[in-house]
Order: C-alpha cells, then structure tokens, then sequence
C-alpha cells in the first residue's frame, strides 16, 4: 500500500505519526523547508516564550527513523487521479495507492492598496501571520518600541498583536468589523475584550477598513487617518488550499469536500485539516484536523473499516497572556429568544463577560471571559452533552459563589460539627468533655483527642477553651484531675 | 520473664507507611511519642491501635475444615500444620511446584516478608509468590526505577517537607489517610503553597492554596498540560536538563501537543490554575511534587506517574537538597514489603530474579543451587485470576492480606478462591478470606512481635514486642518454619527469631539496591535514624538519595516519553459516570482490623457513596438513603452521601467494607502493561435507589 500525503503540517504530519509502523509506504511532501511544527504555538514564537526549535513537531531525523520517503522544499504540481500519480514542481512523480491532500490553508491578503507589490509578494515591512518563517520576519523586525499595525481582529490577529505588545511594541489592531472575534464573540463580549487588551496598551480601530499602505509610514484608513507603522501584520483570516484538487477535478466548495470516511469526489483521494469542508465542522482549528487524521488512518490501515470522522464540537480558545477566553456552538442567539434559554453576565469594568445559551438543558452556546473556572465546567458540559446544573447563575459564578464561612465563634457553631476530623471529635464531644470538668485547652486535647492528628484544629479547640471559661466564670468545681486522666 | 505492665515499649503504629511512633505498654495502652514522622500526633487509629490487641473474635487456635461445606473446626498446631504439609505434598507431586502459590501483604514485617519469598522459592519451588504491595505501589516503583534507576518512595526524609514553599500532592488525601503527615505540609500550605490534585474535594485540598480537579482517568494529560506550562511560560530549567537529565526534546516533543487549553478540554482543570500551579512550584525556593494511589492505580499508572517525575525534572526539583520528587507509600511495609522478594520478579535486596549474578548471590546466602531456583511468576491480579484453572495453582497460601475485599473485580477473585483445593490463611482474626480458607492460622499481630517495617521515606525502624500474646498464637515465622519443616527443609533455613532472620535478610541483600547490610537490631534499638541503602556496619545510612548522581549507570535521570490514551473504561450511555474508589480517616486497607475496633466502626460504620445532589436528583438518589453503583462487573450497595463539591460526572465509593458493600466488586481488573497494577480508580457505572 503506497499512501502519499501532500502537506506537512499539523494534519498532514499528525497521519503519518498515525501510519508509521503500519506497513504501509509513506511518502510525504512538504513545500516549507523545515521539519513540521505546530502552528497553535507560533503565537508563543512571536511573544518570544518559545524558540522556533521548540515548535516543531518531529525531530530532524524522524522521517528516516521511520522509513518515511519526506520531500521538502517542493511542491506538488499536478495531480492524475486516473493514473493514480502525482507530478511535483522539481518534475519528478509519485505513485499512490491512496492520496491524502492535507494542504492546510493561505493567508487572506485583504484588498489595501500597496501591500501587495507587482511581482505579487507582500510590500517590505508586510508580513501575513501564518508559517513559521513568518513569525521569524516578525520577530526580526518587531524591536522594542516599533508601532506595529496587525489587520484582522480574529483570534489569531489578536495573539500576534498581545505577543507583540508583550515585545514592547506599540501595536494598532484594525479589524473591519465593528467588534473584535465577530465569528466567536457577540457584540458585547467582544466590546468587553476589546477594553480588557486596551488595559494591556493595544490600541483598537474597530470597523474601518486599510485603504492604503505607506511603506515607512503605516496604514492610512477608510476616514482618511493614519495608524503609524513601521511593521504591517496582515491576519485577516484564511482560505483553504484548494487550487490543485480544483485543477484535478476534485469537488471543491469553500475547501474540498469531504464525507465521514474523509473521501473526495476522486476515487483513493482523501483530504483531511483546514483545506476541507466537512458537513459537521467549523475550519480553521486543530482538533478537527487531529480527529480526522486519527480516523483516516483506521481506514486506510484497516485497523477499523468502520471508523468515521462525524464532526467535531467546536472551542475556541484565545491562548494569550493574561487573557482568558473561551468561546463554543452557537453564540450569537439573542437574550430574547424564545426557543432557547439565554443567560448573560456583564461585568466589563473587571474584564468578565458570561453567555450561556442552553437548549433542553444542555449547553449549546457559550461565550467565557475573564473567568477561567466557569470556562472549564462550561466546555466539559457543552463537550458532553450532560445536563447542566438547574442553578444556572451558580454555574456562571464558579468559584465566585460563596462558601458558607465558619462562624468565628466555635462554640455557636451546631453539635456535629466536626472540629477535629483525625479523631472525629464534634462539638458535642468537647463541650460534654468541658461538663466533665475538662477544663482547659490541654485537658480538652488529653481526654478527646482532640488536636493530636495534624494538629490543624488546635486553634480552634484553644479557642473554644476560652471562650467556654469566659461564658462560665464560675463552674461547678473541677472533678479530680487524675479522674479525668489529664493534669488541669 | 516477668512484663511490668507499666513499661512501656518503643513501637509504631500498626498502620500506615508513616508509621507513626508511640509507645505501648503491657497493659494495652498507648501513648505517642515525637517520632520525626508523627511529631508527637497520632490519629483516631493510631490512638485506639490497642484495642486490637483485645479483640473479640481473635483467633486462639487453628481452624481446619476437610470439606469446604464443612464448618470450620478448632484444632491443635501439629495437626494444621501436617495436613497442610501433607495436602502441598499432594499437589505437588500431582501437578508440579507451581500447583501452590503464596500471596503476601505489604503491612508484613521486613523479616516475614524476606521468609516468605525464600519459603515459595526454596520450600516449595514454586515461581507463583506475589503481594498486595502490587495493588498499592508498583506504578510509582516501576516509574521511579525508570526515571531514577532506584525506588525508594520519598529520597528524602520526611521532615525534609518543612520546610519547602510549595508541594504538589497528587492523588493524595493525607489528611484521611496519614493525618499527621499534614504537620509536614501545613507549613507550605501556611504560605499559599499548597497545590492538591484530586477528582474530590478532599479534606487535603480543602488546605490547599490551589486545587485541580480533574476527571478521573485523565492526570497523565494534565502533567502534560503543566509540561507545557513549563515551557510556554519560560520556567524550563535548562541547565539542570543539560546537566543531569537525558531525553527531555523526545519529552517536549509529546507536551508540546499539550497546551493547556486543550488539556482543559479533557481534564476540565481551568488552563488559568495548570498555570498558576506550575508558577508556584517554579518560584518557590524548595519545593516537591509527591504523588500517591489516585493518580497510580490505573492501567496507565507507569506512565502517568513517569509524566508528574518528567515535570519535577523539568524544573530541576530531583536531586536537590530541599526539593524533589517523591511517592507516599501506602501500606505500613509498602516499602520494605516490596524490596525482599515476595514479588513475583524480584530477589531480596530489590533484585530482579531474572539477573544471573542476582540468582547466585542470593542462592548462596540460602545454601541452594541458583538453578534451582524459580524464575519470575504472573503478577498479583493475573495470579489470583489463575486460580483452580487448569494451568493456575490449585493451592494458596496467604499472609496480610484480605483478597476477598481488596482484589479487583473482588466477586470474580471470591468464585477463584472457591475453586482452589486447598485455601490456607494465616491471621489473628477471622477475616472475610479467614472464612471461607480450609486452613487457619492463628499468628500474632503487631506489638505481640519483634520485627523491622521500612517507613515511608525508607527509613528502617525496629517495632518491639511490647504485650505477650495469647496463649494458642504463633508467629508468622513460626508457620512458615513448622511447614517448611514439614516440606523436608533443614530447620536452621527458616530461623523463627526475627533478628536472625534479619541479619541473615541483610547478607541477602548486600551490594543490591535496598541495601541492609550494616542494619543490625542493635543500631536500630540505639535510635539511629537509618535509610537505605546502609551498606556497612559503620555507614551513617542514605537520609537522601541522588544529590549527586542518580541511579542509572551514567548518573543521570531519565525523562520519560509518555502519552495521554484515557481511561480503560471510558463511560457511555449505559455507564454514564466515573466511579472512583479510595479511602476514609477511621478505616485501613479492607478495614479488616478497623471494623473490629468500636469507636473506628461507629465513626465509619457502612459504605457509602458520594454523589453530586444535581446528579442524584435527576436519577432519584435520595440523601442518605440507599443506592446502587453498577458497573460491567458488578453491583455494590452504598448510601447515598450529597456532596456538592464532587465533580458531577463521578462518584466515590471508600473499599473497606465487606459483602455487599464491597467496592471493588465494580472496579476494573485491566493492567498496566508495565506494573500490572489494576485501574481501581476509575471505571464506568450507573447509578440507581437501591
């Protein structure tokens, strides 16, 4: 069985992961240079927490550990489904058995005059957020101090421009939406992000649009102002990479169509990551692609022939500092409805926004910022389709409920409190020692044993002594001591 | 000689791996003693430990039944032990050695413990000895072996712990289950560094600054999460990896895949606190990472605890003067029990019987031909599944332990106990397997005995006879020399007194890893704090391992690579939650010994179960009444006990009640590929009323 997968990166590498060891001949090409890496952690390379070298997915001598024919640096040219044969751009061909297109997706260049040159490239101090050598002309050009321009208010235009800040950059994000995530985030949520990273020094140009780009200068905007620049991040969204399975007859519609078994139109073509659509699937994010890999291997090894890739329930999280988010289903349903059940909670002056959207009692929508407990209980729920809780405010308060504080008096406490749980002595224990005549803190200790495991209650059992002694100045004479097995 | 009833005599508690000290007197009473490990505390059990020792219903005589439908009988010493000789007789010539295995415990003594594997190996011959201890520690020794080269459960002593900013207890409810271990904790807790990983809401993390909740099953991809915290936030310790470390870039490699988003999705801890947490271990000036059985006893117990030591390691916490990584031992000679050859692969000294030069030097201090000598047998549970088949033993013989409660798949283990011939038990009480064993024998406990256990920090303390035990008792030493006789041994290889049998334990274990050979009674009986390995006479002991190297050949520890899979048994419609299995204050192991004390049962008289009220409601489960857990295996009866603080998805259920009540006749038997420890905490099942 000869399967070749065309592309390297989180999808395509993640199949081969799956493969390798199968028996079946692998060949793999990839059009970067570099072993494969893993893309959700390029913001990290821009923040600088992480070197490049530390998000790459296989080590260097991987592919021949593994038996794995790896082409790098080239790209496939042309596909024969009828000949069941690849041509690359180096000329060379490949035979498969079965071909599996995981050739990700491209950056979207937005329509603003002079960020693209005549030769087609990107203008100098342009540069689109999507590969690691990317994130390497970022980081070289991104010194202390530069204003930075990033276009595209999405989730990933909003970690470049947190890591950049992070840098000590003076970073514009101009997002043409009137509000930032517009795809995860309603209206307010993403009013309430914006002013959370305005606080962390982001400057926010919200609804307008880049008509033009002055090199050396920055942007200039739809109103006719100018957004200072001397480095342009464009991460205004991405569209499947489509242009060889169109050119080879491959249905194609807003990415290659796939079915459960991860099948194309072409007979032994297979596609899975962001170059695909499938029915059930929001693109764009990495455990699709890993759910897919993971069930396209069953099928091709014949591990499972009856494995299925059935959709994946979509989460989207945005991984910056200081920022927690969480976002989930279908967030945009009004708080009026009433086909379904809509709870919000604003607290924009402390960074919180909360939205549950529950139908039958089961999550199907939730925005979570700024309260990372809640955004936890809420994704396991929405992830499982379990019941949530009837108190719906406690889920979006998590750990904000309050407990129910100790009373600082132990003696007003009830009878079965335990006070000291390593020798379950209770209230009622250590006032009918105190009764008995155990009159001080170490008689209470010697007769209950109270005090004498880990010790941690011995505060408290010192300060019921006293405040035992202090409610009864005058008890009935203590009762001999040595009686009692205590010295008072 | 004549006992004072008011001297007291320096022991420990019969219990729990810390062992905590204190002093019992002839007249049955016990006093604490400021022990390093205790400090002077002791729990409820430790306080009413005496009342064991005057029991109702210990066992004064042999019991005998021919028949299984027969009742139990009394019977004198000589007739148990020849039927008992004459019926291994039987079977072995009918079937071979390996017709009669040998189960023992890790609450034995370090000299019974040594006895017993020399009996199956040289007495009967037989490759078939295994213990509890594989039920409680063996994920965290086979980790630690891998990771460090030695397991030795803390490397350090337990005081150590004072005097860190930040500790990681990982599966862990000290305050339950060795409550004045939390005096060692409390003063990183004090300073907001105490961190708790547990499904519950446990009386230990309701000490902790930071408590992660994960679901059952699911740690291993936590430590990853926290891994890749480590990196991400730029904590990574990068010398210390260059230094003294192998393996860490195939390590990052799997971590990577792990941020702690996508861990929060499966475990559902907030990415927010695997940060926070791991920002506390890295800032802090000591610190530990300790785990214990919640996140061992599973079928991926090796490798979940191999990813908490590749965190330690990644923040260079191993092999430092104040900080490191350990595991708490369970049982009170978990330690000792598993270093002297009662396990299935392993010679005294914590060798591996399937090492030539191991086999001769072992084979010398016995006085046999190392071919003689059986090779490694099936490991606990795959032994005990074995049982009456055609190619299992037909005999067995048990010491300290109470499979009838305490196996996996407990209902399974009952019907193989059944089908053997012969059952042979020896206790001081008729225990839930004593009851349903051919054979009985009754054998002294505790402070009736002299005796070495190696505490929780491999520590070695000498527990002494304090009280003189019934008329009617014998030693376990004294069972194991009487049938040993029997089986046509010379008397002089199965010594009854302890400390021969000690000294003759140390020259055993010379030049291995647990190395006792300049341990005697009267450097203990001194007071002389002494932690393996201690291999002269005149060696002060190893209070702490791997300061300067680790235990591997070129010095280094070794990061291990390791993926998340998930539970054995995830849960589906018909199973929908997580059932996880664990203990309470007041009872130990198969509280075979605490239900028998009064003040512990009234406290902790019955199972029960807690459940989430928001869970319970929807399936009619009222409070306090009675409900069922069911699982593929099993049914168990439990009362429903509301917990707001437990996760929804899971309930818990303690293991020490017998019958029907009996937790583990749910949990389930699959095995780690490595330890061969069964995944007692984490199974699928319904719950319903009762």
């Amino acid at each position: 069985m000869k399967i070749t997968i065309v592309g390297y990166g989180m999808a395509g590498a993640r199949l081969a992961d799956h493969l390798r060891g199968s028996g079946a001949s692998i060949t793999v090409i990839g059009a970067e240079k570099h072993p494969a890496y893993n893309r959700i952690l390029l913001s990290n390379v821009v923040a600088g927490s992480m070197a490049p070298a530390s998000v790459l997915l296989h080590a260097p001598d991987w592919a021949a550990d593994n038996g794995i024919d790896l082409r790098l640096g080239v790209a496939v040219a042309a596909i024969d489904p009828g000949a069941h044969r690849i041509r690359l751009t180096d000329e060379s061909t490949v035979d498969y058995d079965a071909l599996v297109l995981a050739t990700g997706s491209n950056s979207w260049i937005p329509p603003t005059d002079g960020l693209v040159t005549d030769e087609g490239t990107l203008a100098p101090g342009v540069v689109a957020f999507r590969n690691l050598d990317d994130c390497r002309q970022i980081v070289d050009l991104a010194t202390r101090d530069t204003p930075v321009a990033v276009i595209g208010g999405g989730l990933l235009g909003l970690e470049a421009a947190r890591g950049l800040a992070g840098r000590g950059c003076a970073v514009t994000v101009v997002h043409a939406v009137s509000h930032l995530m517009e795809r995860q985030l309603d209206p307010a949520g993403g009013h309430v992000l914006a002013r959370v990273l305005g606080a962390m020094g982001l400057e926010f140009r919200l609804g307008q649009v880049a008509t033009n780009y002055l090199p050396g200068k920055g942007l200039q905007l739809d109103d006719g102002s100018l957004v200072a620049a001397e480095l342009v991040v464009v991460s205004a969204g991405a569209r499947p990479e489509t242009s060889l399975a169109e050119a080879a007859g491959v249905a194609v519609d807003h990415g290659i169509l796939i079915d459960d078994s991860l099948r194309t139109s072409a007979p032994d073509v297979y596609a899975i990551g962001d170059c695909t659509r499938h029915p059930g699937t929001v693109g764009g994010l990495v455990q699709p692609a890993w759910e897919q890999a993971a069930a396209l291997a069953k099928l091709l090894t014949g591990a499972d022939p009856q494995a299925r890739y059935r959709g994946t329930a979509s989460v989207t999280r945005l991984k910056t500092r200081g920022v927690d988010l969480a976002s989930m289903g279908e967030v945009h349903v009004e708080p009026h409805t009433t086909d379904a059940e809509v709870i919000r909670l604003e607290d924009p002056s402390r960074g919180r926004y909360t939205k549950l959207v529950l139908r039958d009692d089961r999550v199907t929508g939730a925005i979570v910022l700024g309260a990372p407990d809640v955004a936890a209980a809420v994704t396991q729920l929405h992830d499982r389709g379990t019941p949530a809780p009837p108190d719906r405010m406690a889920l979006l308060l998590g750990r904000a409920m309050p407990a129910g504080e100790p009373s600082s008096d132990p003696a007003a406490l009830p009878a079965s409190t335990v006070i000291c749980r390593c020798n379950t002595v209770d209230l009622g224990g250590l006032l009918g020692a105190w009764r008995d005549g155990a009159r001080s803190f170490d008689c209470l200790v010697s007769t209950t044993k109270a005090g004498t495991g880990c010790g941690s209650c011995r505060d408290t059992v010192s300060a019921l002594s006293q405040r035992l002694a202090e409610q009864n100045p005058h008890p009935d004479p203590d009762p001999d001591p040595e009686k009692l097995g205590c010295n008072t | 000689m004549p006992v004072d009833a008011r001297v007291e005599v320096a022991t420990h508690c019969p219990y729990c791996a810390l062992q905590c000290g204190m002093a019992v007197s002839e007249d049955r009473s016990v006093s604490p003693r400021d022990f390093p490990t205790n400090r002077g505390g002791l729990c409820q059990k430790g306080w009413t430990s005496a009342s064991l020792l005057t029991t109702p219903g210990r066992l004064t005589t042999p019991l005998l039944r021919e028949r299984r439908d027969a009742p139990l009988r009394p019977v004198g010493w000589t007739e148990a032990l020849d039927y008992v000789a004459l019926r291994l007789h039987e079977l072995r010539d009918r079937h071979g050695p390996d017709a009669v295995g040998v189960f023992g415990g890790g609450g034995l003594t370090n000299e019974k413990a040594y006895l017993l594997g020399k009996f199956a190996r040289v007495a009967l011959g037989t490759s078939k000895i295994d213990y509890n201890g594989r039920f409680c520690m063996s994920s965290a020794a086979a980790a630690g072996i891998k990771a460090f080269g030695v397991d030795r459960g803390l490397p350090f002593p337990v005081a150590d712990l004072a005097d860190a900013d930040a500790i990681l207890l990982v599966g862990a409810n000290v305050a339950e289950t060795m409550p004045p271990f939390m005096r060692h904790v409390r003063p990183a807790a004090d300073k907001g560094g105490l961190i708790v990983v547990d499904p519950r809401r446990t009386a230990t993390a309701e000490a902790a600054a930071l408590h992660l909740q994960p679901a059952p099953g699911t740690d291993l991809a936590l430590a990853l999460g926290m891994l890749h915290a480590v990196v991400a936030d730029g904590l990574l310790q990068h010398s210390y990896i260059t230094d003294r470390t192998t393996g860490f870039d195939e390590v990052w490699r799997i971590a990577a895949a792990w941020w702690p988003e996508r861990v929060e999705r499966i475990t559902g801890v907030p990415a927010a606190d695997q940060r926070a947490a791991v920002a506390l271990l890295a800032k802090a000036r000591n610190a530990y990472v300790l785990t214990a059985r919640g996140t061992e006893q599973h079928a991926t117990g090796v490798a979940t605890v191999s990813a908490w030591i590749n965190l330690c390691l990644a923040l260079g916490l191993c092999g430092r003067a104040g900080s490191g990584f350990g595991c708490l031992t369970g049982q009170g000679n978990g330690q000792g029990g598993r270093e002297h050859g009662q396990k299935a692969d392993q010679l005294p000294g914590y060798r591996k019987i399937d090492d030539p030069t191991a086999r001769a030097h072992v084979a010398g201090v016995w006085g046999v031909d190392p071919a003689e000598l059986p090779g490694p047998g099936p490991s606990a549970y795959e032994l005990l599944d074995s049982l009456g088949t055609e190619r299992g033993p037909k005999a067995l013989l048990t010491f300290g332990s109470n499979l009838v409660v305490s196996a996996p798949r407990a209902g399974h283990i009952a019907d193989r106990l059944d089908s053997l011939e012969l059952l042979v038990t020896a206790d001081f009480i008729l225990s839930e397997t004593a009851a349903v064993a051919d054979v009985v024998f009754p054998v002294t406990q505790w402070a009736e005995e002299s005796g070495t256990m190696t505490n929780l920090e491999g520590r070695i303390l000498l527990r002494g006879k304090a009280v003189t035990p019934p008329d009617g008792v014998r030693t376990d030493l004294d069972v194991l020399n009487g049938l040993a006789i029997r089986l046509g041994q010379p008397e002089e290889r199965f010594p009854t007194d302890p400390e021969t049998v000690f000294a003759e334990l140390g020259r055993a274990s010379a030049g291995g890893p647990a190395d006792y050979s300049g341990i005697s009674y009267d450097r203990l009986r001194d007071g002389e704090a002494l932690h393996w390995p201690v291999p002269a006479a005149d060696h002060p002991g190893t209070p702490r391992l791997f300061l300067d190297r680790f235990g591997h050949p070129d010095g280094r520890a070794r990061f291990q690579p390791v993926e998340h899979t998930g539970p054995a048994e995830p849960p589906d419609p018909e199973f929908p939650l997580h059932a996880t299995t664990g203990r309470v204050l007041q009872h130990y192991q198969s509280g075979a010994q605490t239900r028998r004390v009064p003040e512990l049962l009234d406290a902790s008289p019955e199972a029960f179960v807690e459940v989430h009220p928001d869970t319970a409601l929807r399936l009619g489960v009222q409070d306090g009444q009675w409900a069922t857990v069911t699982s593929r295996r099993g049914s168990v009866r439990a009362r429903a006990r509301y917990v707001p603080t437990i996760r929804p998805d899971t309930v818990f259920l303690p293991f020490h009640f017998p019958g029907a009540q009996r937790a583990n006749l749910i949990t389930n038997p699959a095995l780690d590929p490595t330890s061969r420890m069964p995944e007692f905490k984490v199974c699928a099942v319904r719950l319903g009323p009762a």
